[in-house]
């Protein structure tokens, strides 16, 4: 007798699949991707002045691109999709296959991962070309980069996942996710220099891994001569790195532990 | 043993008892139909039985597991069953094979992708995007996706509405397959002429508990129950309830001295039976 397909297995075949759905959606798609490159155009046009000696407001606008689309693509994206997916039936016929929910969850990493990496691209080859942008050039600073990314996109979809479980549908899954995610983006220093904030703003951002993704990013497109500007006086890489496993941790235990497949 | 066996099941939400005592032993390859009103408990005691809820009271046993403590054991019975739930509209994206292939890598011994197609009668659609097939094709494809599988215990739960008569026959013919193959299915429907072309036992269910258990033939004392005899005399149609009708309709024979005038001998349908049954029990409405 064969044996049935291994969890992971099973994971990247569904990958495959919400990607290839994901495609087929050309509106979201171009909308999806080319967001932040809309906004960078907008905000690089619209604030022509240097924050720092040698620091553009694009360039510092590029380290909060990046961090918030990790937000909009994982968990703005899986907060709103899933309940839509809910509601049609779709989950509940998923459950009562032998493919397990770690199967799923792995398949939205892979969509979410892939996504990040394609909008990314699409940032860095319009910030090089139209803003001036600036890449760093330290191989250290491309690790930082690259572990933020993962990490970043990981802990994204799993609170992306978890959160699923708070929309009652699909059709009002975006009015509830959707001013979580800007009023997040401006606490955490997206749009404006994270330091100008009042306090009480940038202490209640410091809770959630947003500030700390922008933050993260600073470190890898900011000269490090900036660092003195940043709350701590530091990156605080490290407490970065501790505080996106902590939220990951959180949303793999509700994701694992609440998960609705059901409406009811 | 059975594959399916219900003791003593019983499940409230609040103050509504949905189901409030049902047994049920379904033996190997037989076609099961559970038949009862919209709130009878029906839909409550099959999702139930495959997992997907849990359950105030009462032991279950589906191909010899427990659903509500399958722990580990979890995929593995589930690759042995078959769902085919209400309604689905998801992956509108996806093409009919693309989403039959998808599932087929699921199971531990999957049936062929094209000919699940073709049994399920879209194999003119195979390239056609979900969202474009009609109500009938997508519910065709929700079999499909049901039997990829090969299970043992197919959950059906009506799985012909909105089928036109000619897709309901042949979706019939594709059960009665099934039933060659050895499948056990437990069937949901509203619609008495399938549960009577397909089901060896119905099941009535009302008000959470089970009415009746017997073959669609026999169901509420039909065999036995009386014709009803009735003809034309004249201006006037007459009728005449009857143990022996042969014996009515030779009487009139030889009364009208040949043919009978609009001469009928009926039994009551399964639709009469299980509509005075559920009509009979109906002591709450839900």
């Amino acid at each position: 007798m064969n044996k049935i397909p291994s969890a992971l297995n099973l994971g990247i075949r569904r990958g495959r699949l919400e990607i290839r759905q994901f495609a087929r959606q050309r509106e979201s798609v171009v909308f999806t991707l080319l967001f932040p490159v809309i906004l960078l155009a907008i905000f690089g046009s619209v604030f022509k002045d240097t924050i720092a000696p040698g620091v553009t407001f694009s360039q510092y606008f590029v380290a909060g691109m990046i961090a918030s689309g990790l937000v909009n693509t994982g968990f703005q994206a899986l907060a709103i999709t899933i309940p839509m997916e809910r509601d049609v039936g779709g989950l509940k016929r998923l459950r009562g296959t032998p493919m397990p929910a770690s199967s799923y969850f792995i398949g939205k990493a892979i969509l979410i991962a892939v996504t990040m990496i394609i909008q990314i691209a699409l940032l860095f080859g319009f910030g090089l070309l139209f803003f001036g942008v600036e890449m760093p050039t330290e191989l250290s600073k491309w690790i930082t980069f690259t572990w933020l990314v993962l990490l970043g996109s990981a802990c994204s979809t799993a609170l992306g996942i978890a959160f699923s479980i708070v929309p009652k549908s699909g059709r009002g899954a975006s009015a509830v996710v959707s001013p979580i995610v800007i009023i997040l983006q401006f606490f955490s220093g997206v749009f404006f220099v994270f330091t100008q904030l009042p306090t009480w703003m940038q202490q209640l951002a410091a809770i959630f891994p947003l500030k700390w993704l922008t933050q993260g990013m600073r470190s890898v497109f900011l000269p490090d001569s900036f660092a003195a500007q940043e709350v701590a006086k530091s990156w605080e890489t490290g407490r970065t790195f501790l505080i996106l496993i902590f939220w990951l941790v959180i949303g793999i235990f509700f994701s694992v532990r609440k998960f609705k497949w059901d409406r009811d | 043993m059975n594959v399916i066996e219900v003791k003593g099941l019983k499940k409230s939400y609040g103050q509504v008892h949905a189901v409030r005592g049902v047994d049920l032993s379904i033996p190997a390859g037989e076609i099961f139909a559970l038949l009862g009103p919209n709130g009878a408990g029906k839909t409550t005691t099959v999702e139930i039985l495959e997992g997907f809820r849990s359950r105030d009271a009462g032991q279950i046993s589906i191909l010899g597991f427990d659903p509500q403590t399958l722990g580990h054991a979890a995929r593995q019975w589930r690759d042995r069953i078959g769902i085919v739930l209400q309604s689905a509209a998801d992956a509108g994206d996806l093409t009919v094979v693309e989403t039959v292939e998808h599932f087929r890598g699921y199971y531990s011994k999957p049936r062929n992708t094209d000919e699940v197609i073709a049994a399920v009668g879209l194999e003119g659609k195979t390239g056609a995007l979900i969202r474009n097939l009609s109500g009938g094709q997508r519910r065709r494809l929700d079999v499909a996706l049901g039997i990829i599988g090969s299970p043992e215990l197919l959950f059906l739960d009506e799985p012909t509405t909105g089928f036109d008569p000619e897709a309901r026959r042949a979706f019939w013919a594709l059960i009665e397959q099934l039933r060659g193959d050895g499948t056990t299915i437990l069937l949901t429907t509203h619609y008495l002429d399938e549960a009577e072309a397909l089901a060896d036992r119905v099941a009535v269910i009302n008000n959470g508990l089970i009415v009746e258990v017997s073959t669609p033939a026999e169901l509420g004392g039909r065999a036995t129950s009386k014709a009803l005899v009735s003809w034309r005399d004249g201006s006037q149609v007459k009728s005449e309830e009857s143990d022996n009708p042969t014996s009515v309709v030779t009487r009139l024979t030889t009364q009208f001295g040949g043919e009978i005038p609009e001469l009928s001998v009926t039994r009551p349908s399964l639709e009469d039976i299980y509509l005075k049954m559920i009509g009979g029990v109906h002591e709450q409405d839900s």
